[in-house]
């Protein structure tokens, strides 16, 4: 572990990430410490006001502040993320171990039901199910989720058939080990390696997928703040103040470079592979 | 120097574990002279792995090289960058790992992996399948035409093995480097492998380091034998003058113990009594004191050093030291 | 009494899909790479099995375990049959044998430490009453590794100290019979002596019965009572260990004893040289299967498979077999 990290120091671009995840970790989760107002009190005589030190980055056009509403809309945008990609990870390990460990039938359904999936733009899938059931906070955590799925579910996939021709799982079997025991102490910890990079990885992507779904009104429902409806708000007001617009894309350009920094060092960190390869 | 393909001089090799320093290799020389077959034998765990990852630089993360160096073709293995030793490794330098499954993937066919080799040389697709199969052919995997569309997991633990020699022989490399390659094959093998091995030899002149537990082998194919005990160069000499004439008591203890050269059945082979060293703290004086048989009052507090028994052959040991 | 019996087993694995075998119009997609296989292992006595690469050792001790499915034959421990027992009869099956691998490192779960890989079996059959951590050490005293291994992971051992992890591993549940895949491969002559003196003394003394697979000959002489000779997943020969070597009677056996490299460099071996490829199980040779190799083939040799023909406990498949 202490070597990890210092390896990660090793790397500037890994720093630079790990230096803007904690950031954004930090101000996310001490939002209600560190915001100045309530993000969605109004104060009309304030209203789109520029950058002061009464208001960092200003306010919309109702008056809220903008700074406070950017700490706020990352504390909604990780938090979406990391429940819903906690979700899908759970999800996708089991799947990607039954399909990889058992039998060739149920192998073929899964990747079938995954390739599905997969088939359907994300976007499109996205517009559908806001259609069907309204927007909302857990409609977004849905969709993310049955999108990540099957790119998850794959990688375990093809991890576990790897690791299952190995002598040690059979070595396993031979002392009377149950499946859930290969599956729980053997395979487990050799699969979740790679994926925890590649969830990192996808948090950048789901964030701004949130963003857009609530920049597009089907996301996060007003008034809670959220960079997607804080761009949104920016954009109709673009004639008046340039404010908004920056407030909400700064955070999400730095975060998206900043998980992609740091799951790349991570990636050639922990793979040992990729740097050993002949 | 030119005359040597490989010389290794003064190489120490640490790994860090938690109990300390663990020093796995200590001043180590080795000379493979071109052309010829060197052997290394000595107990499981002298270093024998991890003087071939030193070579190819392949150490594990926790180890480190405090000194020597490692003259290959002339130039200093240590000191190239990853790059050019990406170069080196596959073409110049080819190795056969102990284990057979690290070198090869189980997801991929044999075929795929053994034409992906060859990504160097510009031949057309049916021409790099043709000489997988030959190399296959060549180290006696039968049909190998069609064993090509299967995965490693398929394959008997001798074939990956010899799959692995095959691919490593596919490069015409200067240097082989080969840790146990022999272990799984059975005697009629072991003795195509050998000839296979001297064949190349002759033909395209390459050298061969050899290791090897089985003692028969390295009397059979090579020229030259180190014996390294924990982590030391202990003796060195061609090969008839090591196993005729030993002169390190270790030598002498393991030829004994080969139960090829025990003629009456026995349920109590003879061992080395005693137990290696612990490399985290070693002992003062020699490093074999404790389980050697004609150790003198010397032996406990000064190192032996390297000195010439014979022509060629060398040993470190008070008992052959002049005073 | 036997401890284990096995009768006329066939292991057979598929190479080709149905749909491969269907278009190509191949009308068995399997090869056999265990076939016709007898013998039985007394309490308290050493099976060797000795044989080409590929010719189906591993295979058969797996099925022995129960790791593959045997197609036909019977597999009898202790007077019950092996191929026919429940998921719970399987357990306890597993509780009374043990392996030990070919592949010392990869038999080993990389995450795990030494300590927790010794006392697995313990685990894996809920024998909580122990205290676990003084068994590691016993066990890892028993095969001569100091006390602080139990905290290495697989790859930061060598190889013969993982092959001494697993004979631990295998010992933990003093099992009454140990499956031993190439027990030795990979040890220098030293440490050889004392896993296979450890081997005879756990024999000795808790009557252990063993079924040791290996390439190395001057081994089995010292270790083993019976012995057999494999060649395309069938027995070629098959008895006393100190007659098959004192009078080999199939010329695969004295090729075999021939070709054993000995420690001396000016040996020169009067050899049995082998000519020919090693046939393969997709296409197995008409007749006696080792016709296409042997020194001493007549035209009969290439129409009939010989039986297992000879006297008393000693068995040869071939219609020449070596005079004395
Ligand atoms: N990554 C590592 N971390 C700590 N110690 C290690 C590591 N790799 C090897 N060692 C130790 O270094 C010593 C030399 O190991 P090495 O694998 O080179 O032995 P070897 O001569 O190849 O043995 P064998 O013949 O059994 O394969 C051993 O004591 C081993 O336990
Ligand atoms: N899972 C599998 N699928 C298809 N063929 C297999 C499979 N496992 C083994 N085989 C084949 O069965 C034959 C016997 O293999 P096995 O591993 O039993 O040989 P072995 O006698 O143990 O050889 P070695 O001494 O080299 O380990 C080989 O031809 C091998 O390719
Ligand atoms: S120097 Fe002494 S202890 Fe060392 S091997 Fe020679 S006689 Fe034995
Ligand atoms: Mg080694
Ligand atoms: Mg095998």
């Amino acid at each position: 572990m202490l070597q990890a990290i210092k390896r990660i120091c090793g790397d500037p671009l890994g720093l630079v990430g790990l230096f803007l995840v904690a950031l954004m970790v930090l101000s996310a989760v001490l939002a209600s410490v560190i915001a100045p107002y309530d993000p969605i009190a109004l104060n009309i005589i304030d209203r789109l006001q520029g950058p002061s030190f009464k208001h960092l980055l200003g306010t919309d056009q109702l008056g809220r502040d903008l700074f406070s509403r950017v700490l706020f809309g990352g504390q909604v945008a990780l938090k979406i993320a990391l429940i819903s990609i906690s979700i899908a990870l759970c999800i996708g390990v089991v799947l990607g171990m039954i399909a990889g460990f058992g039998p060739r039938w149920l192998d073929n359904i899964i990747m079938l039901l995954f390739d599905t999936i997969r088939s359907f733009p994300t976007v499109m899938f996205a517009l559908a199910t806001v259609a069907l059931v309204g927007p909302s906070l857990s409609t977004v955590v849905v969709i993310i989720v049955i999108t990540s799925i099957p790119t998850y579910g794959r990688v375990v996939r093809t991890q576990t058939l790897s690791i299952k021709s190995n002598e040690y799982i059979q070595a396993e079997l031979a002392m009377g080990a149950s499946t859930f025991r290969i599956l729980s102490m053997h395979l487990l910890p050799n699969v979740v390696g790679p994926l925890f990079i590649l969830a990192s990885m996808d948090i950048p992507t789901v964030i701004a997928l949130e963003a857009g779904l609530s920049f597009l009104g089907m996301g996060v429902k007003p008034p809670t703040p959220s960079w997607g409806s804080i761009l949104n708000d920016g954009y109709n007001l673009i004639r008046n103040t340039p404010w908004p617009i920056i407030a909400g894309s700064i955070p999400l350009v730095l975060v998206t470079l900043g998980f992609t920094f740091l799951g790349e060092s991570l990636r050639d960190l922990i793979d040992p592979k990729l740097r050993k390869s002949l | 120097m030119s005359k040597n393909v490989l010389t290794i001089r003064n190489l120490s090799v640490n790994y860090q574990t938690d109990q300390g320093t663990l020093q796995a290799m200590r001043n180590v020389n080795i000379d493979v002279p071109k052309g010829s077959i060197v052997g290394v034998v000595g107990e499981s765990g002298c270093g024998k792995s991890t003087l071939i990852s030193t070579i190819i630089r392949l150490l594990a993360t926790n180890a480190d090289i405090p000194n020597g160096e490692v003259d290959f073709e002339g130039r200093d293995i240590l000191t190239l960058s990853e790059d050019e030793m990406r170069k080196l490794r596959g073409d110049r330098l080819s190795i056969v790992f102990q284990d057979p499954m690290s070198s090869l993937n189980p997801v991929l066919t044999i075929g795929k992996q053994m034409t992906d080799i060859q990504y160097r040389d510009k031949k057309t697709m049916a021409q790099k399948r043709q000489r997988s199969i030959n190399m296959l052919e060549s180290v006696g995997i039968p049909d190998p035409a069609s064993r090509l569309n299967q995965y490693p997991h398929e394959f008997s633990g001798g074939m990956r093995q010899r799959i692995a020699i095959a691919m490593a022989l596919q490069a015409e490399p200067s240097l082989l480097i080969a840790d146990e390659p022999t272990t799984a094959l059975d005697a009629t093998l072991e003795v195509q492998i050998i000839h296979l091995l001297k064949q190349l030899q002759s033909t395209i002149g390459c050298s061969v380091l050899f290791i090897s537990h089985h003692l028969g082998v390295i009397a059979e194919l090579c020229d030259y034998v180190v014996v390294i005990y924990a982590g030391e160069v202990v003796e060195e000499g061609t090969v008839s003058d090591v196993f005729k004439r030993p002169q390190h008591p270790y030598t002498e203890k393991l030829l004994e113990c080969d139960p090829a050269n025990i003629a009456q059945k026995t349920r109590e082979l003879p061992t080395i009594p005693g137990n290696v060293p612990d490399l985290v703290s070693l002992p003062s004086g020699c490093i074999f004191k404790d389980r050697c048989h004609t150790k003198i009052d010397r032996c406990d507090n000064e190192r032996p050093q390297r000195i010439d028994a014979a022509d060629k052959h060398y040993v470190s040991c008070h008992l052959r030291s002049p005073q | 009494m036997s401890v284990l019996e096995v009768n006329d087993l066939r292991v057979r694995f598929r190479v080709q899909s149905p749909l491969q075998a269907l278009v190509r119009g191949n009308a068995d997609p399997f090869i056999d790479a265990v076939r016709q296989v007898s013998f039985s292992i007394e309490e308290g006595k050493t099976f060797t099995l000795v044989g080409e690469s590929g010719s189906g050792k591993s295979t058969l001790a797996l099925a022995v375990a129960r790791l593959l499915p045997s197609a036909e034959g019977s597999i009898k421990f202790n007077g019950s049959e092996v191929t026919s027992m429940s998921d719970s009869e399987l357990m306890d099956y597993r509780k009374q044998i043990s392996m030990m691998w070919q592949n010392p490192v990869g038999s080993l779960s990389p995450r795990m430490k030494v300590g927790s890989l010794i006392t697995e079996p313990y685990k894996i059959h809920g024998l909580n009453d122990r205290d676990r951590k003084a068994e590691g050490r016993r066990l890892l005293e028993m095969v001569g590794l100091p006390a602080h291994f139990s905290q290495r992971y697989p790859h930061q051992l060598s190889g013969g100290q993982a092959r001494r992890v697993g004979v631990a591993r295998a010992l933990a549940l003093s099992p009454k019979l140990i499956i031993a895949d190439e027990p030795t491969a990979g040890l220098d002559v030293s440490v050889q002596g004392e896993i296979l003196n450890l081997l005879n003394k756990v024999q000795d003394d808790l009557g252990v019965s063993m079924f040791v697979i290996t390439h190395n000959l001057n081994v089995v002489r010292h270790i083993s009572d019976h012995t057999a000779i494999m060649y395309l997943g069938r027995f070629l020969e098959i008895g006393p260990t100190d007659t098959l070597f004192a009078e080999p009677k199939h010329p695969y056996t004295s090729a075999l004893l021939a070709a054993n490299p000995e420690p001396d460099p000016d040996a020169l071996r009067e050899q049995l040289e082998l000519k020919g490829e090693v046939p393969s199980l997709l296409n197995r040779p008409s007749g006696c299967e080792f016709h296409t190799r042997c020194p001493f083939v007549q035209s009969q040799c290439k129409d009939a498979l010989p039986e297992l023909a000879g006297e008393e406990s000693h068995h040869y498949r071939c219609y020449f077999p070596i005079a004395e």
